[in-house]
């Protein structure tokens, strides 16, 4: 694009070179029109986290852990305490007689374990020395239970008593928590999935009984989400995408994604195939649909139709890393908004550079265990970028949308960027305005 | 008819004698034009009265010895008075000296008094010299003079008696600064010396007593001889001498508590206390001497004399800290003939500091009053005119820091330089331009400013009105060249008419108590009891304060009219407009006027209603397009023909008007106008290289315009400073020291420096780094601009709106970059204008009534831009960028927040323009 400016191509870095997918800059869906820049981390920024409506958190390699206003971009507070990178980070909704208070609850390298008020920047409670540094967390609202993950598994209560714990269930340890049905969790660890059941017999203390082991994935699970009430989901590092029932833990589904076109390719250039580039990285779901992110690219499934929607091969530069809603984030360093849109008419080339080269007899190559769904090109639909965002210089590694508030994004870069709709804010500012102009009884020059 | 000032005025005196009786009736005069050329054809350059180049300040005393004599003049050149006979003009301003000095012992008091006297100002003409003198009289003590008296005056003169009289105000207000300043260091030096003289006086005292125990003891029969009596009357001599000395100490130490008439006298809360503090210390040290002193004298024999003297010495040097090394010298019973001594110079009358500090005082002065009226006028209109669009001024406007500075020379002014919180402000700036009386009290001030400047307003008439009248009587009188007037009683007067107009029209219960500010109070009621001031003010004419005197009756719309009188037609037939064109809101606004004085608060803003009024002013007249830029267009509409009627008519029989006129034909024009601003100027000249040079330089500036960063790429650091230098122009919100722009860069730069800085200059270098750069520059493109003035390429959006087209036309006709820059003020000042009338019309930005959504409301806000502001949609970007800066800024100003800055950008494509 700036190839007149560059004069030579080498100017271009690896992350340009197989920019195949260019939006270009006129972006009229791109509602994100003005940006913040958000400074205070002094390395990776790699978790975020909503507090309420106009709250977020961010939290990374730093051990800082920052609460910032959405609506102002003020940092509002700095939780020092963690004297090593953060692992975890969630919310944990605190229940007194009276108020129910959004708390912060962070492990971190450092083999510790604090709840935080993000009112006060209190550390509330902490817990230090723990076996082995915790990997994940998670909240059980319900029996206003949490859980740690890592080497070991750990039930706590509200007031950071442990309740029992799981000794060293596997080598490589806990990297995803969710909760099921009925006291249920799972935990997924290198190729399985454990679900526990916590269960509250007569002695009346709390004890975590393993009830079954689901070890159908072949590699590496990189992703366990719930996807509603009936099914969850995970992913694995060689892009195997397995549906569970929530109840009895029966396989609903398994997608293996593997990119045809590689597939057909794999006779002459094996070496394109990495693993990596198949590895689902992140899942995320709406109830009926899930979005992986498949090495750099994205690909929506149907639950309800147990198939793929939409895909897209390259949709970023490098992998794609978090996704919520149709939004993506990658190492490339930007943030793509994707809409789901009909196929145009199969007359029309314009998509047949993607779609022409769908084969399906080359699926049956790969032998799964349930036999892998066909896709049905009549059911196919488009995944369309609508706009992307470039502002952070280094990977992004999350982000947390505040629907028409904006989106924050946090980067290797330091940063967090806060997007926003400037049409919107205008609007905000200028009743800013009017209210100020109001209370002074007229604009007052200062 | 030939013999009318009128005519006069416009020949040379040469031409006067011509028999050439001109057959027409003289035109009036704001249709005429010299008739005979001048040989340089400047008509600006009329020199020829006046014996000296430019204005100058002279300091002269009226010496004891020898009388009038100069001191010095600021500037000190030689060349500045020229031929101008200093000494002969020394005699003329120390001739007409009023203030009230009563020396010597007052009847009913056995001790001489020093005299407190205000200074007094005069105005003074000498038409013969070509000079006119703003003359300000004062007295510093001084213990060896006549009285302890010197009287000095400080007189600033210069050729043009226009610009006197209209600055009068605030050459009053700078030279009362110097004058406070010096008579500040005068009291402590005089304080000092008495002390010495006390010490002189005690020591003498000791010695003589020591002499005559001596004396007694060797021969106690010769108690009545001759040289005993002699003796003895010595030391009641020395004795009723150190009262007399102790009692002046006692009153130079009253000084400050004594109330002042004197509106613009304040000094530095803490010199003052600081002095007073000294005095006191002082006192109270020799009032502690009188009691072994009182003792020695009734008693005697108590102390041995050497036991006393030296308890005296030591106190001495414990009380005095500051003079420990001064020794008291014996007096002589006789003091040295008048004639006989030397006088104290100035620097020796005041304190070194003080003195040195009113110099600077006066050459600060004597600088910014340089130049011409016209100059001084354009300056401060613009300067006025700025201060109330304050709100829109941060985008083009280079104004805060100039009228920072100016706030700090209306501050007291400290010379020892006190920290500032100790300063309490002292009034806002007056612009005394004749044109202006109800621009000014109409300014949206504190209170002060606000009763000051309308004061200041209604005093116009008699400022103008009375030297001219005055004038005019000289010129029939045969004497013919000289005139003064005295202007402290009109002061006083006019303070009096404002109090008077004041309760005329606030019909507040008690508006004196509320209303004045506490100085016109003090000087007002002042006026009533002192014995030596008021006389002259009680013999002023009465015809003087007619006019006010009519204002007191009439409804304020009349008033305004008879204020605007004297304005002359033919020297501001533009600025006529102007005025009349801000009057129409200002009659409306004489309605909130009353309640805005009422509050009895000080340095409180109340300028709401007002400004409030001016939005919907504006917004209801419906000639939008011209309302916004109402400040910098000089429309001659109806008001300005309505009002030039007027004085035209009310002017013929108004002797002022014409004879004001005359003098200031007679008084030459001043020098050029200084050289200012030179840097913008040159940035003008570069930028109007850059509009001539690139016929894509409206893109370039519309990208700036609109927010958009401009990135200037180039490999010459000279090139593309100079370049960022020109640009820097055309940047919104620059910020005060140009914080938005960055000159030259040679780093990749982040997207936080993007939005940092709207102008950007970067090195284009070929290293790996410059690689890297260049990755920057693309994966950035979509927020910035990039001109290439190696390549002379500009990549940015397409530009395709009208507004642009005057300031960025590379075929303008516009030669001189000042011309270019001045032109772009204007259009820039414009847009400012409508940006800012865009940005507070509350149905542009909100809804009017519930059911109305957005759309609805973004659609009357393009409806209006297009069809009320006539804009095309990328003309629309400007104005709804500026409109952003506004609102930001008045939300709250970017030094003031904590959370970071907004960055706003639009997804749209660019495309590549080439020569």
């Amino acid at each position: 694009m700036l190839r007149w400016i560059l004069g030579s191509r080498e100017a271009q870095s690896a992350l340009e070179k197989s920019s195949v997918l260019c939006i270009g800059e006129e972006q009229p869906q791109n509602c994100f029109t003005e940006l913040q820049v958000l400074k205070g981390h002094f390395d990776i920024v790699r978790f975020l986290v909503q507090i309420d409506d106009f709250r977020c958190a961010s939290a990374g390699d730093d051990g800082l852990v920052l609460v910032w206003n959405t609506e102002t971009g003020e940092k509002l507070l700095e939780l020092r305490g963690h004297s090593q990178q953060i692992t975890a980070i969630t919310t944990f909704k605190c229940r007194n007689a009276l108020t129910t208070q959004t708390m912060l609850i962070t492990a971190s390298s450092d083999r510790s374990l604090s709840l935080w008020d993000p009112d006060t920047g209190n550390r509330v409670q902490t817990i230090a020395d723990l076996h082995s540094s915790v990997k994940c967390l998670l909240v059980l609202e319900r029996l206003c239970l949490w859980l740690s993950g890592g080497e070991e598994l750990c039930v706590w209560n509200q007031d950071f008593q442990l309740q029992c714990h799981q000794p060293n269930p596997s080598d490589t340890g806990i990297i995803a928590l969710i909760e099921l049905p009925k006291n249920c969790v799972a935990a997924a660890m290198d190729k399985e999935i454990v679900i526990y059941r916590l269960t509250v017999p007569a002695d009346s203390v709390l004890c975590l009984t393993e009830m079954q082991r689901l070890s159908d994935h072949r590699d590496q699970i990189r992703a366990l989400i719930n996807v509603n009430d009936n099914m969850f989901a995970s992913g694995s590092h060689v892009g195997e995408l397995i549906l569970w029932d929530a109840i009895d833990w029966n396989i609903l589904a398994y997608e293996h994604i593997l990119w045809e076109e590689s597939q057909s390719a794999s006779e002459i250039r094996m070496g394109s195939s990495k693993p990596s580039e198949m590895s689902i990285q992140h899942l995320c779901s709406n109830g009926k649909l899930i979005l992986a992110a498949v090495g750099s690219g994205l690909y929506v499934y149907s639950v309800l139709t147990k198939t793929v929607l939409a895909y897209r091969k390259v949709a970023h530069d490098s992998n794609v890393l978090h996704t919520i809603e149709l939004i993506s984030c990658s190492e490339d360093g930007s943030v793509r908004m994707w809409e789901i849109q009909d196929l145009p008419l199969a007359a029309e080339p314009a998509s047949a550079g993607f779609f022409g080269m769908l084969t399906f007899g080359r699926s049956s190559k790969h032998s799964g265990p349930p036999s892998k769904k066909v896709l049905d090109v009549s059911n196919l639909k488009m995944l369309e970028l609508i706009g992307d965002l470039i502002g952070h210089s280094g990977a992004v590694q999350m982000f947390v949308s505040f629907k028409e508030n904006g989106l924050v994004t946090c980067s290797t870069d330091h940063l967090l960027i806060l997007w926003k709709n400037g049409e919107r804010q205008s609007h905000l500012r200028s009743l800013k305005l009017f209210q100020k102009l109001e209370e002074n009884g007229g604009p007052v020059f200062s | 008819m030939i013999g009318s000032p009128d005519v006069v005025a416009f020949t040379k005196e040469d031409d006067y004698g011509q028999p050439n009786p001109e057959p027409w009736p003289p035109i009036p005069e704001e249709f005429s034009i010299p008739l005979y050329p001048l040989a340089d054809s400047n008509p600006w350059a009329k020199t020829s009265y006046a014996k000296f180049t430019k204005d100058f300040i002279l300091i002269s005393e009226f010496s004891e010895q020898v009388g009038p004599q100069p001191l010095l003049t600021i500037p000190d050149e030689p060349k500045v008075c020229g031929t101008f006979d200093l000494n002969y003009f020394s005699l003329r301003i120390m001739s007409v000296d009023y203030q009230a000095s009563f020396v010597g012992h007052p009847p009913g008091s056995g001790y001489p008094r020093l005299s407190f006297v205000e200074d007094s100002r005069v105005v003074l003409g000498d038409s013969k010299e070509g000079a006119f003198a703003y003359v300000h009289h004062l007295t510093l003590y001084d213990l060896e003079a006549r009285g302890f008296v010197r009287p000095f005056c400080m007189a600033y003169i210069s050729a043009d008696e226009r610009k006197i009289m209209l600055q009068f105000q605030e050459l009053s207000l700078r030279f009362s600064q110097a004058s406070e300043c010096l008579k500040a260091g005068n009291r402590r030096a005089f304080a000092k010396e008495l002390q010495r003289k006390l010490q002189d006086l005690e020591y003498t005292h000791s010695v003589l007593q020591r002499e005559e125990g001596l004396q007694r003891e060797a021969d106690p029969q010769t108690r009545y001889s001759a040289h005993a009596v002699e003796k003895a009357n010595e030391l009641a001599n020395v004795e009723k001498s150190i009262y007399e000395h102790r009692d002046l100490l006692k009153q130079i130490t009253s000084y400050h508590g004594r109330p002042r008439r004197d509106p613009h006298a304040a000094m530095c809360h803490k010199c003052m206390s600081e002095c007073l503090a000294e005095c006191e210390d002082l006192l109270e040290k020799f009032s502690k001497l009188a009691g072994p002193l009182g003792c020695i004298g009734e008693e005697g024999q108590i102390l041995t004399e050497d036991e006393a003297g030296e308890g005296e010495m030591e106190e001495d040097e414990d009380g005095v800290k500051r003079r420990p090394s001064y020794t008291p010298q014996l007096i002589r019973a006789k003091s040295a003939k008048c004639f006989d001594k030397r006088l104290k110079t100035l620097q020796e009358l005041c304190d070194e500091t003080f003195y040195e500090a009113s110099m600077e005082l006066l050459k600060e002065t004597e600088r910014s009053f340089r130049g011409d009226l016209c100059y001084l006028y354009t300056r401060r209109l613009d300067r006025s005119l700025r201060r109330k669009q304050k709100v829109t001024n941060f985008l083009f406007e280079e104004e805060v820091c100039e009228d920072n500075d100016e706030e700090v020379t209306i501050r007291p002014f400290c010379p020892v330089n006190h920290s500032v919180e100790l300063y309490t402000l002292l009034k806002p700036p007056h612009i005394v331009l004749a044109p202006e009386p109800l621009e000014d009290a109409t300014e949206p001030f504190s209170e002060i400013s606000h009763t000051l400047d309308s004061e200041l307003g209604l005093g116009e008439s008699h400022l103008e009105s009375s030297p001219s009248d005055q004038t005019l009587e000289t010129q029939d009188s045969s004497e013919g060249t000289k005139c003064s007037y005295s202007s402290g009683t009109n002061m006083t007067k006019q303070q009096d008419q404002q109090h008077n107009l004041d309760s005329v029209i606030s019909e507040a219960p008690d508006p004196d108590s509320d209303v004045t500010p506490d100085h016109e109070r003090e000087s007002s009621s002042e006026d009533m009891e002192t014995t030596a001031g008021d006389d002259e003010g009680d013999h002023t004419p009465v015809s003087l304060l007619e006019p006010n005197g009519e204002c007191e009756e009439t409804p304020l719309e009349v008033c305004e009219s008879d204020l605007l009188l004297p304005i002359d037609t033919a020297c501001c037939m533009s600025q006529d407009g102007f005025l009349y064109e801000d009057l129409a809101a200002d009659t409306a606004d004489e309605s909130d006027h009353n309640s805005k004085i009422q509050p009895p608060q000080t340095l409180v803003v109340n300028q709401e209603p007002q400004a409030l009024h001016l939005l919907q002013d504006h917004y209801t007249v419906g000639s939008l397009s011209e309302s916004p830029a109402a400040g910098l267009v000089l429309p001659v509409g109806q008001h300005a023909d309505s009002v030039s009627h007027v004085s035209v008519e009310e002017g013929s029989d108004c002797t002022m008007s014409t004879s004001t006129g005359s003098d200031r034909a007679h008084s030459p024009f001043g020098y050029g106008a200084v050289v200012t601003l030179r840097q913008r100027r040159k940035a003008g000249q570069g930028a109007l290289r850059f509009v001539r040079q690139y016929p894509f330089a409206i893109q370039a500036l519309w990208c700036l315009l609109s927010g958009r960063t401009l990135v200037v790429l180039g490999e010459d650091e000279g090139r593309v400073r100079k370049l960022v230098a020109a640009l820097a122009l055309f940047v919104p919100g620059p910020g005060k020291s140009a914080e938005r722009i960055q000159a030259w860069m040679s780093c990749p730069f982040s997207l936080s420096d993007i939005y940092r800085w709207k102008l950007i200059g970067l090195q284009r270098v070929s290293s790996p780094m410059g690689s890297s750069l260049l990755y920057s520059l693309s994966r950035y493109s979509r927020y910035i601009s990039i001109l290439d003035i190696d390549q002379k390429t500009l990549r940015c959006p397409p530009y395709h709106g009208q507004l642009l087209s005057n300031i960025a036309d590379h075929r303008t006709s516009i030669r001189r970059g000042s011309s270019y820059f001045l032109h772009l003020q204007s259009v820039l000042c414009r847009l400012a204008a409508k940006a800012f009338l865009l940005t507070f019309t509350h149905h542009l930005h909100l809804p009017v009534s519930l059911e109305e959504g957005p759309e609805v409301v973004k659609g009357r806000r393009l409806c209006f831009l297009q069809e009320q502001l006539g804009l095309d949609e990328d003309d629309n970007e400007i104005l709804l960028y500026l409109s952003q800066l506004i609102t930001r800024q008045y939300l709250q100003p970017p030094s003031e927040s904590t959370a970071p800055p907004c960055f706003s950008f639009k997804y749209t494509t660019s495309d590549l323009y080439k020569i």
